[in-house]
């Protein structure tokens, strides 16, 4: 066993060694392949800890959502309807929701206005997400002036700002009455954005929605599993631009290794053949050579991993900001929970380490088997 | 010293570095708990469906809420145009 060690040594060394007479070469390939894993590692990790985030908090969103829908687009929903959905059985809680978007141009931004409190909320006074007074330059205590409905200007005083902490959610929320809110869109009672329902059995849930349809048939139900399906699927590997062009990478990633393993260079080939002549078997070139591949591939691993848990986890994945970002003024700061296991680390590993490993072994085997004379001339 | 030693040293050092990253991690989720729960919180409040994530169209912005024509409906043939649109995969419906 001793000896075994002191072979497999040996024979780091020499792989060192040769990797080191062609330093630009080696180093030059473990930064491309540091890199290809550093990309592979921030998106997995940060799609894998943003998706778990989202279903955590999303949770607590409501059971069932019901939107009216008039030629295809959503519209405001008459408040009468609660009173038809109030003979469904299993509906426990049922409730109007003001809420619609904003846009300032002097920032260029997109508010989500929601409604929070009851009629006794004063009318002059809002609530905003960190998102907002941040871009805006915004404090509590000072005002901001939104243009109404009818070109109206009104000024809200801010009483306070929401939690830091739950920025991902409230980054653009701008909460104010339900008063304020119909006076600044000119909606009038009686209408609401949609309605929220809580039902008692979740079992039930699926079939309230069936319910729903056929009681009020120009409505569209939104159950909170498809809420968390949407956001679980978010981010999957089949999907985006983003996507396409790391695949591209990785593409071309492969390519460079096979070229460059499969097409040896005469120097390299020249090498196998001298260590054959002085009496090296070919298992011993083979081992050698799956050194260079470990030492290069593994530690382009470590490195590349270490770096991107670094850049989601510490540094708030500022790289995929600005493609996060597109056109948005406005972008939550926040500092995802890791969610990292064992088979996480096992898949990146599998896909980043092992096809290196074989894409160059296979042609180093064909030469290896060759006679030294033929290789070398 | 040795070149293989080195070698060695140093992935016993990212490797060591690699484990603590699942240390951390841990660590981390226990100490995030009260965070979530309290984002939970205002999830619950105010009935929120969507992650302020993509702020540039409402579409985006309410990506459970939206429906599958959203992004093409500013006219009969418009095209989607918002780079967030080139991220995301539309909402899941029931089957």
């Amino acid at each position: 066993m001793l000896l075994f060690l002191r072979k497999q040594k040996y024979l780091i060394d020499y792989t060192l060694s040769s990797l080191l007479r062609r330093k630009g070469k080696s180093l030059g390939l473990l930064a491309v392949y540091t890199t290809i894993v550093f990309m592979l590692a921030s998106v997995t990790l940060f799609t894998h800890a943003l998706r778990k985030e989202a279903g955590l908090m999303l949770q607590a969103s409501p059971e069932i959502i019901v939107q009216r829908m008039q030629a295809g687009r959503h519209a405001m929903i008459p408040a009468d309807y609660l009173q038809r959905i109030g003979r469904l059985r299993g509906v426990m809680q049922k409730a109007g929701r003001l809420w619609g978007y904003y846009y300032d141009p002097i920032v260029k931004a997109n508010y989500t206005i929601m409604t929070e409190g009851q009629s006794d909320t004063p009318l002059t006074e809002i609530v905003i997400g960190t998102g907002i007074a941040r871009v805006q330059g915004l404090d509590v205590g000072d005002y901001l002036t939104l243009r109404s409905q009818s070109g109206e200007a009104f000024s809200f005083q801010i009483s306070a700002l929401l939690e830091n902490d739950s920025e991902l959610v409230s980054a653009d929320l701008l909460l104010m009455s339900p008063k304020a809110f119909r006076r600044l869109f000119s909606i009038p009672e009686g209408f609401y954005t949609d309605l929220v329902l809580s039902v008692r059995n979740p079992r039930e849930v699926n079939k309230v929605a069936e319910k729903l349809s056929q009681l009020l048939p120009d409505t569209r139900p939104i159950l909170r599993d498809e809420v968390l399906r949407t956001y679980e699927s978010v981010f999957s590997w089949r999907q985006g631009i983003l996507f396409v062009l790391l695949l591209g990478s990785v593409l071309a990633f492969v390519i460079f290794a096979w070229d460059k393993a499969s097409g040896l260079s005469a120097e390299e080939r020249r090498e196998i053949g001298i260590l054959k002549a002085v009496g090296w078997e070919t298992a011993d070139v083979m081992r050698m050579k799956f050194w260079e591949g470990m030492v290069i591939s593994l530690t382009a691993f470590l490195i590349g991993y270490l770096a991107a848990y670094g850049h989601v986890f510490f540094a708030s994945a500022s790289l995929f900001e600005p493609v996060l970002k597109g056109w948005s003024v406005l972008y939550p700061q926040f500092r995802l929970t890791p969610y990292v296991d064992g088979l996480q680390l096992a898949t990146l590993f599998f896909f980043s380490v092992l096809p290196y490993i074989v894409a160059t072994i296979i042609p180093i085997w064909r030469t290896s088997i060759a006679d030294p004379d033929a290789v070398m001339r | 010293m040795r070149k293989s030693n080195v070698f060695l040293v140093s992935v016993s050092l990212l490797l060591v570095g690699a484990a603590a990253t699942l240390i951390d991690a841990g660590l981390r989720r226990h100490h995030a708990y009260s965070q979530i729960e309290s984002s939970a919180s205002l999830v619950r409040q105010l009935g929120l469906t969507d992650l302020a994530l993509f702020t540039e169209a409402r579409y985006t912005r309410h990506l459970s809420l939206s429906d599958l024509h959203s992004a093409f409906q500013d006219h009969p043939v418009a095209l989607e145009h918002f780079p967030s649109g080139s991220l995301l995969l539309p909402p899941q419906r029931m089957p």
